[in-house]
């Protein structure tokens, strides 16, 4: 058991340390470590913009991508080189927030099912931070449940017609390709009759619209779709084999490990820390010990989770499941810190501006964004099932609409 | 990195669980829950035999000298199969309390004799209630004789020597507290066993009346010996309360895939998948904590006293969460005698505060985690 780097893993962290040392953008360095939480806004700078310029350089260093082939503008990199590798640019990797979602799930997707064409025209440029990707699964009324979505593709000679609505679309506004799924037969059960589509996002008959969030911010999309024509050229596997489609994009949506999330720990330590209450310094009070000593084992917990998911990487062996609980973990933490930090603060914890009490409203703004943490990318509940059915093997819900065409499932206003 | 135990480490665990299946069932277990042996001395020997008890004593005492990662492993299992043996008082406590600070005479005398299964050793460190503090320590060690009472004592009832915390000062400070020795079958000892929450290890009340002792380690130097003793302990029995809480979970899945109510099996309830997907979560968290604390014993880091505090807050907690859930899933069989589910709950709640507890734990991870931050 030791925490050391093999010697190749080290000649590889060596020579990523002085690529990042000789061609980061230094001067976001400090604005960077401090947003921990959330999308990354910068004061001067459109996070786009210097996104794309820090892709582009990577991509020309080969530093995009690591696990992809060379000829798609990856690296050819073991799955523990690109571990290192994020753990190297550290909070530069911040910037890579705009290309997350094609670089995760989009490009993997086109990888496994797109033409060897599609896969030479399109996976470069998405490495290169060229062009950005986004994903169009959730609708109003399908989220946990996305099978159940109702966008419609219909087959018009060689290209298929969209119609209909998606949302919670990060990035659309700013997205040049999509990555869509669409029931294309309603008349067969709602996981055999859906079909992966990928569109250009300035097609006539695309409109982006933001949605006002419940924290006041404005993150995602809707993206509504109105005779959208896609060519045929542009479906990802077969008709009707959508689903299964999706699920290696989800799959690889839940492989990001290097990914650290945010638990609200370090904040919530600091700000205990330098807190007077009444009694003394709050860090001195048993009861705010007592919690801030569960979150801090939590905390380390979910670390050394990474950790060994990590190790299994490097000996090249697949990791466990225990990598799943990380999301289900912090959410749940960051809701309860930010709630207790507040509690702290007393009468002056409904602050919400640049008071010095509130430590400028971080924990406020904690508390109206951690609700989107449980349920972005599986909420809680779908996070324990899949705990429960893949890890523990217990039986699947029972589904009284498995088996009903689509279009006789019962629903409201559909 | 390799943040993981060695493929001989697991070989070793392996071992350990077949053994532990073979020898130490729940049925077997029973005979001490119902109070017909004191410990199962069948399995202690065997456990003996299997270089078990010495895995982490060096070869020139008797041990297998194999290493702290070694005990860890088998720990998990020792927890695993609530084994009803004084292993952690006397592995955990008493050895690792010798290894740290006994003379070369102490170590010869009792190791060897740890390791072969021939001696059983306990801390005498508790006088009723609160948690281990300088100032709870009120038995007095004057002339080479101590007077005071220890409870509760683990396995004080069976031990045949115990490290006993003494009072040599009274300045008010940690340089108060010594260690000394005692050979508790010598004379001027008196012990009493207690009921407990956990009847598959014992609790003891020790009185000590001029009783002869020698000194373990230096005078005035008990207190941060103890600390660390404690470090190591909170490590190993984070290992037996995540092998613990990992088989109070497979019980709890297993039954859920058993038992059938409204025509279907329990499992396939979320209310009923979702708390075992939580127990998951903790004995999760608390498995990646124990594998941080075992390289921090294993490697003598100025990590420990961090990790071990973490690990033994993640572990109380994750096995107190599965061995109670345990019970729920289970329903009305989960609270008879005949189901095991109470065994693992005893357990639990028994080791939760056995080396301080919990709340003692959280006090030191903030004390340790400020000291860092500081430095």
């Amino acid at each position: 058991m030791n925490f050391d780097d093999t010697p190749q893993e080290a000649a590889f962290r060596e020579t990523a340390r002085k690529w990042i040392e000789a061609n980061a953008p230094k001067a976001l360095h400090a604005e960077l470590s401090k947003s921990s939480l959330g999308r990354i806004r910068l004061a001067n700078h459109d996070i786009v913009e210097v996104g794309k310029a820090w892709q582009k350089k990577k991509f020309e260093g080969n530093w995009v991508c690591l696990h992809w082939p060379k000829e798609y503008g990856g690296r050819g990199a073991t799955p523990i080189e690109r571990v290192i590798w994020q753990q190297e640019e550290g909070v530069y990797g911040k910037l890579t927030q705009p290309f997350q979602i094609g670089e995760g799930m989009c490009g993997p997707t086109v990888m496994a099912f797109g033409s060897e064409a599609a896969k030479r025209r399109y996976l470069p440029k998405l490495a290169s931070g060229e062009e950005i990707w986004c994903q169009l699964f959730s609708e109003p009324s399908a989220g946990s449940d996305v099978a159940g979505l109702r966008t419609r593709a219909e087959k018009k000679g060689d290209n298929w017609v969209v119609n209909g609505q998606k949302i919670w679309t990060s990035g659309a506004h700013y997205s040049d390709y999509g990555l869509l799924i669409a029931r294309t037969d309603p008349n067969v059960p709602k996981h055999k009759g859906l079909t992966m589509f990928f569109l250009d996002m300035k097609s006539p008959g695309v409109e982006v619209r933001p949605i006002k969030q419940a924290n006041g911010m404005q993150e995602f999309n809707e993206v509504y779709f109105t005779d959208v024509v896609i060519p045929d050229s542009q479906r990802l596997g077969a008709v009707g084999e959508g689903w299964s489609v999706s699920l290696t994009t989800l799959m690889n949506e839940r492989m990001s490990i290097g990914a650290r999330l945010a638990t609200g720990l370090p904040e919530m330590f600091e700000f205990c820390s330098n807190l007077m209450l009444e009694d003394g310094l709050a860090i001195d009070d048993p009861a705010v010990r007592s919690k801030l000593a569960s979150w801090a084992a939590k905390s380390s917990g979910l670390k050394y989770t990474s950790y060994r998911t990590i190790s299994a990487l490097s000996k090249g062996e697949r990791p466990g499941p225990e990598n799943s609980i990380g999301k289900l973990v912090s959410g749940i933490m960051l809701q309860d810190i930010a709630t207790y930090a507040m509690d702290l603060q007393g009468a002056a914890g409904v602050l919400t501006g640049n008071d010095e009490e509130t430590v400028q409203g971080q924990f406020q703004q904690m508390l109206l964004s951690s609700p989107s943490v449980r349920i972005a990318g599986g909420t809680d509940e779908i996070l324990r099932n899949i705990i429960a059915e893949r890890v523990l093997g217990l039986p699947g819900d029972i589904r009284v609409d498995k088996d009903v065409p689509y279009n006789k499932i019962p629903t409201k206003g559909r | 990195m390799n943040f993981d135990f060695s493929d001989d480490q697991k070989q070793l665990r392996d071992q350990a669980r077949k053994f532990l299946a073979e020898k130490c069932s729940p049925k077997a277990v029973r005979v001490v829950l119902d109070g017909k042996a004191p410990y199962d001395k069948d399995l202690w020997k065997g456990l003996a035999e299997m270089g078990f008890l010495g895995v982490a004593i060096p070869e020139e005492f008797g041990g297998a000298g194999a290493g702290h990662l070694e005990l860890c492993v088998i720990a998990e299992e020792m927890g695993r199969a609530n084994a009803p043996v004084p292993f952690s008082s006397t592995v955990y406590l008493a050895a690792e309390a010798l290894l740290i600070a006994g003379s070369e005479a102490q170590k010869k005398k009792w190791l060897p004799a740890i390791a072969s299964g021939e001696a059983i050793g306990t801390l005498a460190l508790f006088e009723g209630k609160g948690n281990p503090s300088p100032k709870n320590v009120k038995l007095t060690a004057a002339n080479g004789v101590l007077n005071g009472v220890k409870k509760p004592v683990p396995d004080g009832a069976i031990a045949d020597f115990a490290v006993v915390a003494a009072r040599t000062g009274s300045s008010g400070r940690d340089a108060d507290i010594s260690l000394f020795l005692v050979d508790l079958k010598a004379g001027g000892v008196e012990v009493k066993g207690l009921t407990n929450l956990d009847p598959t290890r014992g609790q003891a009340e020790i009185t000590f009346r001029d009783c002869k002792a020698e000194p373990l380690g230096a005078a005035g130097e008990g207190w941060g010996i103890l600390t660390e003793v404690l470090d190591r302990a909170a490590v190993l029995c984070a290992f037996e309360q995540v092998g613990g809480a990992d088989r109070a979970l497979e019980m709890g899945r297993d039954y859920a895939l058993d038992r059938i109510a409204f025509g279907r099996p329990i499992g396939s309830f979320q209310a009923v998948k979702h708390m075992l997907a939580d127990m998951y979560v903790s004995a999760t968290l608390a498995r990646s904590n124990s594998y941080y604390g075992a390289w921090a014993l294993s490697t003598n880091a100025a990590e420990l006293p961090e990790a071990a505090a973490a690990a033994r807050i993640s572990a109380t907690q994750a096995f107190q969460h599965c061995a109670k859930n345990n019970i729920q899933v289970h329903g009305g069989m989960g609270f008879t005698w005949e189901f095991d589910c109470h065994m693992y709950y005893r357990r639990a709640n028994a080791m939760a505060l056995g080396l301080g507890s919990l709340s003692y734990w959280e006090d030191q991870l903030i004390d340790r985690m400020r000291k860092k931050n500081a430095a």
